[in-house]
């Protein structure tokens, strides 16, 4: 790379339209501050490396005051979406949706319709799991399935790290470079957290998938 | 008996199996279970961190989330390339790339279709310094390694006040088993 002026290209782009920057924490008007908006993704080998984990957290920044009255919305659904032959297209798909307290999942199951609108198909009532939703202040309550997956869904820390006050700084033409050490924005803050372990078995065994999640709400 | 009566008889007994297994199966949510009925579209789509945020305009975040990922690149990956090369001028240059030997054009490409690959034959993790986009660990650095994709040129040297945040790890410890997250704060 030969240019050596991205700041004034980080004004301009950034300044007038992105107020706060983080992995996908209050990233677009519509989702800002609603229980709809994801924080963060994750999936990785599990402890058993038979399995996969995957982490979908939602409703970032809660301070420790306020988590205790955060809660899943009932109306909405967390979609884990799997991939397995490279056309961004759901192959499979995990399905979490909270009710009285509890968290309901099904699948991974082949979905009759793909694409940005799903529905709980009832063929999948009878393979469900559910666990009852961790309360604030209380250990991890943890389901394992006959199938060997395991869930959970409660409030978490936040395991995203960044200077973003830092960066924005940077952005806002106050300061030229990050700092050294940084300090972490998101340190004491809270998300509410759903994880699946899956045996990989289930999600195509071997080789490579694509993954994403998805957050729905019912019409 | 009668071979009704051993039919009744047979039907009875097989009611009775069935109805003992549904109320005794904890994973089961019969019609008599919570109400998931109707349809559910699409608000809010991650695939990797900080994509939408950091690539996407101000006015065109909530059509990113919203749309299907196999329908992203068409729909956004010129506007992708056109930010980062506001955000980093030096990939307008041509033949500019990233240390992946990506330049703005193949890794927009990349990162517009916004979906994670995860490997199932071992080592998941955004960028470990040998494998890359293998999945994304709780550890993993991954605002660090965005902004050395995005400023620290093609062999990570470029723009060091910019390439690391300097924040490189969570502030609580995470958990070797299941749930793997820290507790609350």
């Amino acid at each position: 790379m030969k240019n050596f002026k991205p700041i004034l290209g980080i004004s301009l782009l950034l300044v007038a339209g992105l107020c706060v920057i983080a992995a996908d924490h209050i990233d677009a008007p519509a989702v800002t501050g609603g229980t709809s908006d994801i924080t963060d993704f994750y999936a990785f080998q599990g402890e058993n490396p038979d399995n996969v984990v995957f982490v979908a957290n939602v409703q970032g920044l809660l301070s420790p005051a306020n988590t205790a009255n955060a809660s899943f919305d009932e109306n909405l659904m967390i979609e884990f979406n799997i991939d397995t032959n490279g056309d961004a297209v759901e192959d499979l798909v995990i399905q979490a949706v909270p009710k009285n307290k509890k968290m309901f999942f099904f699948g991974p199951f082949a979905p009759d319709q793909t694409g940005t609108v799903s529905t709980v198909e009832p063929k999948n009532f009878g393979g469900s799991s559910n666990v009852k939703i961790t309360p604030f202040g209380s250990e991890a309550i943890v389901h394992t399935s006959d199938l060997g997956m395991k869930f959970f869904a409660g409030p978490r820390d936040d395991p995203f790290f960044f200077d973003f006050a830092q960066f924005t700084a940077i952005l806002s033409g106050n300061a030229g470079s990050f700092n050294d050490p940084g300090m972490d924005t998101f340190a004491g803050t809270n998300v509410l957290s759903v994880v699946v372990e899956v045996p990989k078995s289930m999600i195509g065994g071997s080789g490579s998938v694509n993954t994403w999640v998805e957050t729905k709400r019912k019409q | 008996m009668k071979f009704n009566t051993i039919k009744l008889m047979a039907i009875a007994v097989l009611v009775s199996i069935t109805a003992y297994n549904c109320s005794n199966d904890d994973d089961n949510n019969g019609p008599d279970g919570p109400d998931f009925s109707g349809t559910y579209a699409q608000e809010d789509q991650m695939g990797r961190p900080a994509v939408n945020t950091v690539f996407v305009s101000a006015g065109t975040k909530d059509m990113f989330n919203t749309t299907a990922p196999s329908a992203q690149g068409a729909a956004f990956q010129s506007m992708f390339q056109a930010n980062l090369q506001a955000l980093s001028p030096a990939y307008a240059n041509p033949g500019d790339q990233n240390a992946l030997g990506l330049d703005a054009a193949t890794f927009t490409t990349v990162l517009a279709t916004d979906v994670l690959g995860v490997s199932l034959d071992g080592t998941t993790t955004f960028f470990d310094g040998t494998n890359v986009l293998t999945g994304r660990a709780l550890a993993d650095d991954v605002i660090t390694v965005e902004l050395l994709l995005i400023f620290g040129g093609e062999d990570f040297s470029e723009n060091p006040g910019l390439s690391d945040d300097h924040v490189d790890a969570n502030d609580k410890a995470f958990l070797s088993t299941f749930p793997y997250l820290a507790t609350p704060w």
